[in-house]
């Protein structure tokens, strides 16, 4: 787990977590981990790298992934749609805002 | 005693069978999920939900719950079972609810490694916050065990200092904050803004610029998370160049930057005076956007 130079002595950033660490942090396994790569949910920042190591934008897909597959009982392949049309229609909701057209 | 309360949560009448209750559960469920449904009842309905689901899916729960309502699962005298005449433990199933089971003894044995375990929470935070840094007070339920072995949830708040600069999937660490002596890690998530679009530490903004403004080219006005700054276009820009303020984006060790994507947008309407411009404009320039394509 990389960290960066904490201001709050009591508080760590995470910048980076290993695969291990991020099973963990899901509360899942490896293999899990690998077919979310497999589906690129989320990307290592170097597939060649004797551990896979994954930066906070791909944590937070991760934690998503798991979120949406236990309530919504998705498989992987859904939740790689999901997480795909959950992007768009924030950058359609951008688009709109800025024509000024939001709700 | 009458409390509809869980079904209202899944908008479903009284005499609802075993499966309108799960279709309305997994209707509302892909509806309010927090990590669908960004606004601002999503949470409180998906939990509302989640929670009406728990008890009404069960027949026995179900029953329980239509006759002595919201506190049906309170232990209560019950003569037909009285324990002293049966001999055995006193044990009221209704006083276990297997989700605080699970997360009370999930998070106790299954933590994998040594020490107390990891505990985890969500905070929302707007890009704003992220620029300024922020703080915020959170507040968890966490399964206790009283003197008489019944499991109950203490609220307690913690106060969190979001350092400047977070970015989004990032996590805190709180040393020492979660149960049991156990870390607190926190993950932070951005808000949707309705002006910029945020991917790593750089921010991107959509600069709606006048076919003019394009093609001569100077300064135009741009905001930015800080206020309003002059951003100076290349003439003859093209519609979606990008243009980097270098260092405007998430602050940090690493500052990230932010990139003006510009957008030629024509006036909504046309005055003679414009349309004399284009006229000549058209007459004058021997241009064809569309000889790629052939014609």
């Amino acid at each position: 787990m990389r960290k960066a130079t904490p201001r709050d002595p009591r508080i760590d950033v995470v910048e980076t977590l290993s695969l291990t660490e991020l099973t963990m942090f899901c509360d899942t396994n490896a293999d899990w981990v690998v077919t979310l790569v497999e589906h690129g949910v989320v990307a290592p920042v170097t597939r060649t790298a004797p551990e896979w190591e994954f930066t906070p934008t791909h944590i937070a897909r991760a934690r998503k992934a798991a979120r949406l597959m236990r309530d919504l009982g998705l498989n992987v392949a859904g939740v790689a749609l999901v997480l795909d049309l959950i992007e768009e229609r924030d950058a359609l909701a951008r688009k709109l805002a800025v024509m000024g057209m939001a709700d | 005693m009458t409390d509809t309360a869980h079904y209202q949560a899944l908008g479903i009448p009284k005499n609802a069978s075993a499966d309108d209750i799960k279709r309305a559960y997994r209707k509302m469920a892909r509806k309010y999920h927090p990590d669908v449904n960004t606004s601002a009842e999503a949470d409180a309905k998906f939990k509302a939900a989640g929670n009406a689901y728990e008890v009404l899916s069960d027949p026995e729960k179900r029953a329980a719950y239509d006759r002595y309502g919201a506190d049906w699962d309170q232990p209560r005298p019950d003569p037909a079972q009285d324990p002293r005449w049966q001999g055995g433990a006193a044990f009221d199933e209704r006083d276990i609810n297997p989700d605080m089971f699970r997360s009370f003894f999930g998070d106790r044995f299954g933590g994998g490694g040594g020490g107390p375990p990891d505990q985890h929470a969500r905070v929302e935070i707007a890009l704003e916050d992220a620029i300024k840094g922020a703080k915020r007070t959170l507040s968890f339920q966490t399964p206790q065990m009283d003197n008489t072995g019944r499991i109950t949830l203490q609220s307690r708040t913690i106060d969190v200092t979001i350092p400047k600069g977070i970015r989004p999937g990032q996590q805190l660490r709180l040393r020492g904050q979660g149960t049991g002596g156990g870390d607190l890690l926190i993950e932070v998530s951005f808000a949707p803004h309705p002006i910029y679009n945020i991917e790593g530490r750089d921010l991107y903004v959509t600069l709606p610029v006048t076919p003019w403004e394009a093609a001569l080219g100077g300064k135009v006005k741009m905001p930015t998370p800080t206020g309003a700054v002059d951003l100076t276009i290349p003439q003859n820009a093209r519609q979606g160049q990008k243009l980097r303020l270098r260092g405007r984006g998430l602050p940090g060790t690493q500052k990230g930057d932010l990139y003006a994507v510009l957008q030629i947008v024509n006036p909504p309407r046309l005055n003679a005076k414009t349309r004399d411009l284009y006229q000549q404009l058209a007459k004058e320039q021997g241009f064809n956007p569309r000889a790629n394509l052939g014609v």
